[in-house]
């Protein structure tokens, strides 16, 4: 546990400006893990090219998991990925988010019904904290995904959460 | 009053304590959550195997050395550069022959070949059928058509 | 040479184990015997008048009533003429003989037929599944398959 992360019984305005500080700084350069896997990765490239460029957004992509904050899973995960998928998330260092690309890493997409190689969905394996739909979505649609993030990270404190 | 390596030594201090302030701020602020997936070693997701330490062809270290030593000399050349105008025909003399002694050492390395870049050859696959090429298009029909 | 020759080539120097012809389809294709699927690859690519030196597809298949077959799309560079040759066992002895020996595009076409079939290629280097992985249980695409319900703790179905 980090010496101040998470300690905070009740915040005050110091907590709260250093949050948004920190929050700032961490949705504005979220560094992708690229996780292209069918169709929706080539939306994902045609959204990192020019015309839409998430490279404005901050969004760099970096090859490996240990450098990266958030895991774009693009694209149709099956069984035996889905194990790779697994580790590789486990090897994210914190803070680490994912974004659920397509309808196949939402649900299983068009193979729902007779795919018996196919997970039903990437959220059977990892937490998912975006879903943008469609089949493929429109690279506005990934760039939308990628600002309701940046809004989850927005609301991010570090004071601790309240168990109910 | 302070000296001309003190200020060096001054900014050195600020410097240092500059890099470990960033350092110390971000790691009372970061979460540090440890568990074993998380450690292990990077193999594209697959379960690692084998050791992480793979053999290089020697040549990288060769370069280097050579490089080292010449550096060296290079290095020695500099000071002796700037001062020339005080030593005369003597000095002059000095160097050529140091520089003598290294170029005799630099023939010797060259000619050794050590200077060489030797790419692996690369070896072409052993196949244990017959390939479609290797048939003889010109042969007697062994069936009556 | 038209399909028919091709037959009756195959005819005199196989007898028995060429069992049947179609010529009349799209795509005319000849039934062989399984075990003498060797010799007649051998045949068809080496003898000078057939020539097929290119294998385009391997494909298995399941006939839904009880047999397994492998069907052969084989087309020739030199003389440019086809012709589909087909075998069929049965699902408790499913055994072919392996044409990777033969054309290496075969390699891994057997490699898939046998992951999604369970057709077994004898004498096949590396005869593994191909596309699922190592520890799967079952051939998918054989009609009375069952989609598993739990794989390494993932729900299968949806």
């Amino acid at each position: 546990m980090g010496l101040l992360d998470q300690r905070f019984e009740n915040g005050n305005i110091f907590i709260t400006s250093f949050d948004n500080l920190m929050n700032w700084a961490r949705l504005s350069s979220l560094w992708q893990m690229q996780f292209g896997l069918a169709c929706c990765a080539i939306e994902m490239m045609a959204a990192s090219a020019s015309d839409f460029d998430i490279m404005r957004f901050g969004v760099l992509p970096r090859a490996t998991p240990r450098q990266t904050d958030v895991m774009f899973v693009a694209g149709t995960v099956t069984l035996k990925m889905a194990q790779r998928i697994k580790r590789l998330y486990d090897q994210m260092p914190e803070p680490r988010y994912v974004l659920s690309m397509g309808s196949c890493a939402n649900c299983g997409g068009p193979y729902w019904e007779h795919g018996y190689h196919v997970l039903k969905g990437v959220d059977r394996v990892i937490p998912v904290d975006v879903y943008v739909p469609g089949c493929p979505p429109r690279p506005e649609a990934l760039l939308e995904g990628i600002m309701k993030l940046q809004e989850k990270i927005r609301r991010e404190t570090l004071v601790k959460k309240k168990s109910a | 009053m302070l000296t001309e390596f003190g200020k060096i030594l001054i900014f050195l201090i600020i410097g240092g304590v500059f890099v470990g302030l960033g350092l110390f701020a971000a790691w009372t602020l970061r979460p540090h959550r440890p568990y074993p997936e998380k450690n292990s070693t990077y193999e594209c997701g697959e379960e690692p195997v084998g050791s992480s330490w793979i053999r290089l062809n020697v040549r990288f270290y060769v370069i280097a050395l050579i490089f080292l030593i010449f550096d060296v000399e290079v290095v020695f050349l500099f000071p002796w550069a700037l001062a020339f105008r005080g030593f005369g025909i003597f000095g002059l003399l000095e160097m050529v022959v140091f520089l003598v002694v290294l170029l005799v050492g630099y023939a010797y390395v060259w000619v050794k070949g050590d200077l060489d870049w030797d790419k692996p050859q690369p070896v072409a696959p052993k196949l244990n059928r017959t390939l479609t090429s290797e048939i003889k298009t010109e042969r007697p029909s062994t069936v009556e058509v | 040479m038209t399909p028919q020759e091709i037959f009756d080539v195959l005819k005199i120097k196989f007898g028995e184990a060429i069992i049947e012809i179609r010529p009349d389809v799209l795509q005319p294709w000849i039934r062989v015997a399984p075990q003498s699927v060797k010799d007649i690859s051998f045949f068809l690519r080496d003898e000078t008048v057939l020539q097929f030196d290119y294998l385009s597809c391997l494909s298995g298949m399941d006939y839904n009533n009880g047999t397994l077959g492998v069907v052969y799309h084989l087309a020739s560079m030199v003389h440019k003429h086809k012709i589909i040759l087909k075998t069929i066992c049965t699902k408790e002895n499913p055994h072919v003989h392996s044409a990777a020996a033969v054309w290496g595009t075969a390699n891994w076409h057997e490699r898939e037929a046998f992951d999604l079939f369970g057709i077994v290629f004898d004498e096949h280097p590396d005869l593994r599944r191909i596309l699922l992985p190592e520890d799967w249980e079952g051939h998918p695409l054989r009609k009375d398959y069952q989609v598993q319900e739990f794989y390494h703790g993932m729900k299968v179905p949806y």
